[in-house]
């Protein structure tokens, strides 16, 4: 065999390697991407890996039921990492439409964040659906934006009704972060709900997250003998208020709202935490068999108890997988678009509007944090439950509903 | 009247925090001439350093314990020493049920010795190369170690926070009047005043601290009189990083919270309290630190939360332009 003729066997070796590879990637590559992002890290990086464990869980599961296949694609979660941060949101989601292919995308638990991230969203025709985003601005971004959980005005009225008609308790104060807009928003709720219920704001103060030291704030509110506070901060500084507090020798209860909702809260908080309350998307020990399931099934695969933020994750994925199967069933050639290599086609705009479409039709799904049916500013309508810390544990106190 | 005195003791023990950080920036001004911006970051480290140290405590006790029991059976019969040595084996094995405030002053003297010898790397590794160079050199060097140790630490150490050992449990002490003060901010109050009179005591009657004022004043004229400038400079960084450690592991004992980049606003600050009172001042340090932590504590209690960065930099504007050398710092004429 001459040289010539190795080189030009060795050349049609490499052309025929890369036409298979390109016929390759037309089909055997193409998939079903899902976005989903939150704070893996960072000062609340709780609600971040609590919201990737539920999606993992109900990936999980749809590989056990159908070889993680809808309508014959395979579905792919791609998971990033904010870090806690809004302008990181926007980065992260830009890349998960741009790079990621993603069809449609899960996250925040944050409202300043899904409030960052929403907007690229709804330009780029992606649903987004937050799991527990509670501040009503989120779903107002436009109408591809939805959520699983209640929103603020609601949960600022539960805890003005919890204080004034369980607690009987007339003069609040209130500690907020004011670089939050969940926090924000659920003071500015819940001082309207309360003093509509006859009570007193007595003052208002507030802190930027991240802050170690709140002491000023509390001697201010000792001195106005508050016979609550209401707390509508994140965890981390949640448990640091609440030691402080209790350190200077305030002894009212201190009350919250979701972002109170994570393993850490006790841990921070400890002991100074007995005798408070906040409400929540769910409580732990309601015997409901479905969230009896979920929370075995989540503590067998990750060795933890899950909290509520991945118990709403959870259920959005279940909400997006459901809503996809519709799709796949009523109209597969629309489907088509959501495949991965659809990005950025018109096929994909008609399929991500279609898929819009069922998401917003979702009634009475089953979830695990109660019955999700979204109404037509596409938010759920479910009751809240009021959990109560004693002995450095979270016990369920009450429900109010809407 | 006792939210104002309330306010005064939240102020004054934060204030402290801030004095302990503001001695290191001072000493190495004094110096070098150098502002140390990883001097924050050597204060992080000290929280971490008292993080990881009771378990380094246990496992090293119990290996030392483990150890002495094989000393103690070698031992066997010897009068006195056996028994004496056995009961000290015990003792190390149980090192994770020791009381409360041994393993607390544990904990603070790990923390101090680990900043001690970062601060060693550090000068040694960053700051003695560029000593040669222009003043400038050395910030910037300053400033990328200061990087270095806050990505290091969220490489090393990762980037959630990590929420420090409750090693000795709080409770109130009422003073009267309606005023408490907790028992971690009668120890932040108390080891602070007494690194500050150590430190006090080393600088003025010590022959080392004599050689560091030799130092401050002339490098060329200290060495002349046969002070090795080199070590003088390595044991300032020492002291300064032992301090910042202990700063450290109070603030973490107090407010558990701790990440990669909680030392970059007390560090500023800090930085902020050693000029108004006279960078190079000792006492000056110690005074601006009070000076600061009782202004912000006013602000945030009777202005306005969000203030409470803003006023250490209305601070430092109002002090550069009325009294550029700070409260207790002499003006010097500089030579063109």
């Amino acid at each position: 065999m001459s040289l010539s003729t190795r080189l030009r066997l060795g050349l049609a070796g490499v052309a025929a390697l890369a036409v298979l590879s390109f016929g390759c990637a037309g089909t055997a590559t193409d998939e079903l991407v899902i976005g989903e992002y939150g704070s893996l890290t960072g000062n609340d990086a709780t609600f971040g890996q609590s919201t990737k464990q539920g999606v993992e869980l109900a990936l999980g599961e749809l590989v056990a039921q159908r070889e993680g296949r809808i309508g014959g694609l395979k579905v792919r979660v791609v998971a990033e990492d904010d870090q806690g941060r809004p302008e990181e949101a926007a980065t992260v989601v830009k890349k998960l439409l741009n790079q990621d292919r993603v069809c449609a995308v899960i996250g925040e638990v944050a409202s300043s964040r899904s409030l960052a991230a929403a907007p690229i969203c709804q330009e780029a025709g992606v649903p987004m659906i937050s799991p527990s985003s509670t501040n009503p601005r989120v779903t107002q971004v436009g109408d591809y934006i939805f959520r699983m959980c209640f929103i603020d005005p609601f949960q600022g009225t539960v805890m003005a009704r919890f204080a004034a008609q369980n607690l009987h308790i007339q003069r609040v104060a209130i500690l907020k972060d004011v670089k939050n807009d969940y926090s924000v928003g659920l003071a500015q709720f819940f001082t309207e709900a309360f003093t509509n219920l006859g009570g007193s704001i007595v003052t208002e103060q507030a802190y930027s997250a991240g802050d170690q030291d709140f002491r000023a704030q509390l001697t201010n509110m000792k001195a106005r003998s508050p016979e609550a506070i209401f707390v509508p901060g994140y965890y981390t500084e949640v448990g640091l208020i609440a030691r402080q507090a209790r350190e200077l020798g305030i002894k009212a209860p201190i009350l919250g709202g979701d972002g109170w909702e994570s393993e850490q809260l006790l841990q921070i908080g400890g002991e100074a935490l007995d005798g408070c309350y906040y409400s929540n998307h769910f409580a732990t020990d309601n015997p409901d068999p479905r969230l009896q399931e979920f929370l075995k099934s989540y503590k067998a695969r990750f060795g933890k108890e899950s909290d509520a933020i991945g118990g709403l994750a959870y259920d959005a994925a279940k909400v997006l997988f459901q809503s996809l199967e519709k799709l796949a069933e009523q109209d597969p050639e629309t489907f088509k678009g959501l495949a991965s290599s659809k990005a950025g086609t018109a096929a994909r705009r008609t399929a991500g509007k279609k898929l819009r479409d069922i998401i917003a039709t979702t009634t009475n799904f089953a979830g695990v944090t109660g019955t999700i049916t979204l109404d037509e500013n596409r938010n759920a309508t479910k009751p809240a439950v009021v959990l109560a810390i004693k002995d450095g544990k979270k016990v369920y106190d009450t429900t109010i509903h809407p | 009247m006792s939210e104002f005195l309330q306010q005064l003791v939240n102020g004054v023990t934060w204030g402290s925090v801030y004095a302990l950080i503001a001695l290191g920036y001072t000493m190495v001004y004094g110096i070098l001439r150098l502002i140390n911006f990883a001097h924050g970051d050597i204060y992080m480290l000290g929280a971490f350093f008292g993080f990881y140290a009771p378990g380094l405590i246990v496992v090293a006790g119990a290996r030392a314990g483990e150890w002495l029991e094989g000393v103690h059976r070698a031992l066997h019969g010897v009068p006195v020493l056996g028994p004496g040595v056995g009961r000290l084996a015990a003792a190390l094995s149980a090192a994770g049920s020791m009381p409360n405030a041994l393993e607390a002053v544990l904990v603070l003297v790990i923390a101090m010795v680990g900043c001690g010898l970062v601060g060693i790397i550090i000068e040694r590794g960053a700051y003695k190369p560029v000593r040669g160079s222009s003043r400038l050199a050395a910030l910037i060097t300053a400033i990328g170690v200061s990087l270095l140790l806050e990505n290091g630490g969220v490489l090393v150490f990762g980037p959630d926070p990590k929420f420090f050992p409750q090693i000795i449990p709080s409770s109130n002490i009422a003073l009267g009047g309606g005023v408490t003060i907790s028992n971690q901010q009668v120890i932040i109050l108390v080891v602070s005043v007494l690194l500050m009179f150590a430190l006090r005591f080393i600088v003025t009657r010590t022959r080392v601290g004599k050689a560091m004022q030799a130092v401050s004043h002339s490098h060329m004229a200290a060495s002349l009189m046969g002070i090795s400038v080199d070590r003088i400079i390595t044991f300032t960084f020492v002291l300064g990083s032992m301090l910042a450690a202990a700063a450290g592991v109070l603030v973490a004992l107090q407010n558990p919270k701790i990440e990669p980049y909680m030392g970059v606003m007390p560090g500023l600050k800090a930085f902020v309290a050693a000029v108004l009172g006279g960078i190079g001042n000792i006492p000056g340090a110690v005074l601006g630190g009070l000076v600061m932590g009782v202004a912000e504590v006013l602000v945030v209690g009777y202005v306005s939360p969000t203030y409470r960065d803003a006023i250490a930099f209305v601070l430092l504007i109002v002090i550069l332009l009325v009294r550029p050398a700070g409260i207790l710092g002499k003006a010097q004429a500089e030579k063109v």
